[in-house]
């Protein structure tokens, strides 16, 4: 009898053990960002005691790897307790549509987190009356690079709109300079293209064309993509085998004058190649984006289908409290997407992006996940590629109408 | 009961569960990989990762899209690409394998060191490979770099971010070529056929190379797959990627032909010396004949081995880059992130269909020589 009872309780204590203790984490983030997710692990441990966190990262940038891996376990039922991937399409395009994901307005309303995320924000990560993620951080990925120094020796200042840019790259051609922009593998130039459409047909034309308003065959947007092959004509011709690193590499040693690239450049400009923000590096708005956010963000959400989800619950408070995002951040080289953080523990990049983020106009980045689903992001680097080949701007546009229509955009 | 003896019995029973196996993993999924394409999975959104999506039957709209759709010109594209490329590699790793072997069966210094070294390569992944070579390739660095060792200028070659392409075609004209083509060789089928005086087959060979030639002459050139016109060709980029894939590989065919020079008798030499043959004539008439078998063995292998190349590229060019493309990186990239399964599973069909244009005839050989050893 003792014993019967003496091995009950040594099983209530393990099943209750087990009750308060498992979270699996599904991320990307190793290497130079593992440190920031350990450090927001370490605070929820530090709030939840006794959780068994389970870091189950897989590498490969920009979740190349995991996103894969991800589709097989949800597709074989076993979803992981909480999953990163990119705020708004990304995560709606592909699992919310999908009927996978649990609405989170309920935890927005109680955390009072309506009020602390941007309106414009909070639209990109609604479907169907339901908020679905939770954003941890924000890049922005309409940022121009330059060497200030190098502009004053050739007498040139940042243009603040794309035909502007495509005198300035005249100027800079006549004066020897072979690729006044440089670029980089197919990702780049899809950067590349998505912020030439905003600055020529504007931060609601882009809206427009993502909500189906506003169609890919419309002169504006075939006017973009002429735009956008006049720019390309400015850049490098090696560009499919350089990675961002090494495009960003010859702005500073001064082979290119501007390079378009989002703002984790800047702490690779800090960090890795230790030159100091403003004099080593100078940064700008993409022409014609001037008053412009245009934003990526890592998010969070909750899976359907989890035996427990407060956990999950816990984890996502966390993600997204002023003291887990001020935590995160600064260590990601990101902002934190909550208006009200504390702006001393950051960069003097960070700094001023955290201040453009109050005050822009915030939209979505397509190549990065935010306005466009994956099945959309994922083909048009063809289109971009076959549009570099002939520089055939109206059968580039009926492509991509194509390819919008497919992937149920403006549905 | 001869039919089921002890030993008869106990064969089958250690054979079923590997067959059983077999069945289901190999086969059975080949099956359900070509029902998938034939499907419309994946190509709504909504439905591709749903619990339990709605999948309906399209017959062969998957192909169809994947040959004349308008979206699809980057499959096209590495179509073509595969071609040049399964050409050009196993070329390349036949002629260094081949010459290599011929070099080391002269028995040169330090043999056992040199066949170590050329066949080391192999043992290296692709991945490996891939890394390394992207490393040489740098549009600044690595092989580019090379001529200033000498005091040259550096060259500019975009090894792996080249854009330009040679031998290019229309891809509408696709047919009237395939056709073109494929008559001409039956014309000459036909002639020497006639010559050898075989008059059935003179005939038929004829007769279909009449029709083919008539076919491209007065049907082909109105054929439109698209509205407008598409060229492929062979991408210099795709250069970088032979001649890491030829180094990696041409020490395995170096291996092979190696034992078959060795397998060589040596009376055969002999005797052919004996008969006044010179080195040239011995290796034309004697040993090439010899090693024919080795070249084909070779030639399949290389051959689905490029065919199905995937690692190599990734690591290389990665995986967004159109002008070294390979198909089974368009199968992964269309399923896995464009959730497009039915559309991935027609490319992965498209695949197997070229690996069994060469594995097929080779099967079918070997097994014919079996039965007739037997």
């Amino acid at each position: 009898m003792k014993k019967a009872l003496m091995i009950a309780t040594a099983l209530a204590v393990t099943s209750s053990a087990l009750a308060a203790g498992k979270l699996e984490i599904f991320s990307w983030w190793s290497g130079d960002e593992a440190p920031a997710l350990n450090a927001l692990v370490k605070l929820y441990q530090s709030k939840y005691p006794g959780v068994n966190v389970d870091n189950a990262t897989v590498s490969g940038g920009a979740g190349t790897n995991a996103k894969a891996v991800l589709k097989t376990r949800m597709l074989g039922g076993t979803p992981p307790d909480s999953f990163q991937a990119h705020a708004g399409q990304e995560l709606i395009g592909t699992w919310v549509v999908a009927n996978r994901m649990q609405d989170l307005t309920p935890l927005f309303k109680s955390e009072g987190w309506s009020k602390v995320f941007p309106a414009d924000l909070i639209k990109l990560i609604t479907y169907k009356g339901g908020i679905w993620s939770v954003p941890v951080n924000v890049h922005r990925s309409n940022v121009f690079w330059y060497n200030p120094a190098k502009l004053k020796a050739w007498g040139v200042t940042v243009p603040k709109t794309w035909p502007e840019f495509l005198t300035t790259c005249s100027t800079l051609k006549a004066k020897g300079v072979a690729a006044p922009l440089v670029v980089g593998e197919n990702w780049t130039q899809q950067q590349l293209w998505e912020n030439v459409v905003i600055g020529t047909i504007g931060a609601q034309g882009w809206q427009d064309l993502w909500s189906g308003k506003l169609k890919f065959t419309d002169p504006r947007v075939v006017g973009a993509f002429t735009t956008f092959g006049k720019v390309m004509d400015c850049a490098n011709k090696d560009a499919s085998g350089l990675s961002w690193q090494q495009a960003t590499d010859r702005v500073i040693d001064g082979t290119s004058a501007f390079n378009l690239m989002g703002d984790w450049a800047a702490g690779y400009f800090t960090t890795t190649k230790k030159l100091a923000p403003g004099t080593g590096f100078g940064w700008a708005a993409a022409p014609g984006t001037t008053k412009v956010f245009v934003m990526l963000a890592d998010s969070f959400g909750l899976p359907k289908g989890l035996k427990d989800p407060t956990e999950t619950m816990n984890w996502l408070k966390v993600l997204g409290s002023k003291e887990g995002q001020d935590t995160f951040n600064p260590l990601k080289g990101s902002i934190a997407a909550r208006t009200d953080s504390d702006l001393t523990k950051y960069s003097a990049y960070s700094k001023s992006a955290a201040t453009d983020w109050k005050s822009s106009k915030i939209v979505g980045s397509m190549v990065h996940g935010a306005v466009a689903p994956e099945s959309f992001t994922s083909a048009f680097g063809a289109v971009i590629d076959q549009f570099m080949a002939g520089k055939d701007s109206a059968a580039a546009a009926a492509a991509s109408q194509q390819l919008a229509l497919r992937a149920g955009i403006g549905k | 009961m001869k039919g089921l003896s002890k030993d008869r019995l106990w064969s089958i029973a250690v054979l079923t569960p590997s067959i059983i196996l077999i069945a289901v993993f190999v086969y059975g999924f080949i099956a359900r990989s070509v029902y998938v394409s034939m499907t419309d999975w994946g190509n709504d959104p909504a439905q591709a990762l749903a619990e339990h999506p709605i999948i309906r039957w399209v017959g062969l709209a998957n192909y169809g899209e994947l040959f004349t759709g308008f979206l699809q010109g980057r499959f096209r594209q590495e179509l073509v690409s595969t071609i040049f490329f399964t050409v050009l590699f196993i070329a390349g790793c036949l002629i260094l394998g081949l010459g290599l072997a011929l070099i080391l069966d002269r028995n040169p210094k330090g043999e056992g060191l040199w066949r170590t070294i050329f066949l080391f390569p192999m043992s290296l992944s692709f991945i490996v490979t891939g890394t390394i070579w992207r490393w040489m390739l740098q549009p600044q660095g690595g092989v580019n770099m090379a001529p200033t060792l000498v005091g040259g200028q550096p060259s500019t070659f975009g090894w792996l971010s080249s854009t330009d392409a040679v031998l290019k075609f229309d891809w509408n004209k696709l047919p009237l070529l395939t056709a073109s083509v494929v008559g001409i060789v039956l014309v000459v089928v036909a002639v020497r056929a006639a010559q050898g005086g075989d008059r059935r087959r003179t005939i038929v060979a004829a007769v279909c190379a009449a029709i083919l030639l008539l076919w491209a002459l007065f049907v082909g050139p109105n054929i439109k797959m698209l509205p407008a016109p598409e060229f492929h060709g062979f991408n210099l980029a795709l250069i970088g990627i032979i001649i890491a894939a030829v180094w990696q590989m041409s020490g395995y065919t170096m291996a092979l032909y190696l034992a078959g020079l060795r397998g060589i008798p040596e009376e055969l030499r002999e005797a052919a010396k004996v008969d006044g043959a010179n080195d040239y004539g011995m290796y034309r008439h004697v040993i090439f004949p010899l090693l024919s078998p080795i070249t084909l063995s070779a030639m399949i292998i290389l051959g689905h081995i490029s065919l199905k190349i995937f690692d190599l590229v990734y690591a290389m060019a990665g995986p967004d880059n159109i002008n070294t493309s390979v198909p089974a990186l368009n199968m992964y990239l269309t399923s896995f992130r464009q959730n497009q399964f039915s559309l991935g599973a027609a490319i992965g069909t498209v695949l197997l269909i070229l690996v069994a244009f060469i594995i097929v005839p080779y099967l079918a050989s070997q097994f014919r020589t079996e039965e007739g050893h037997a």
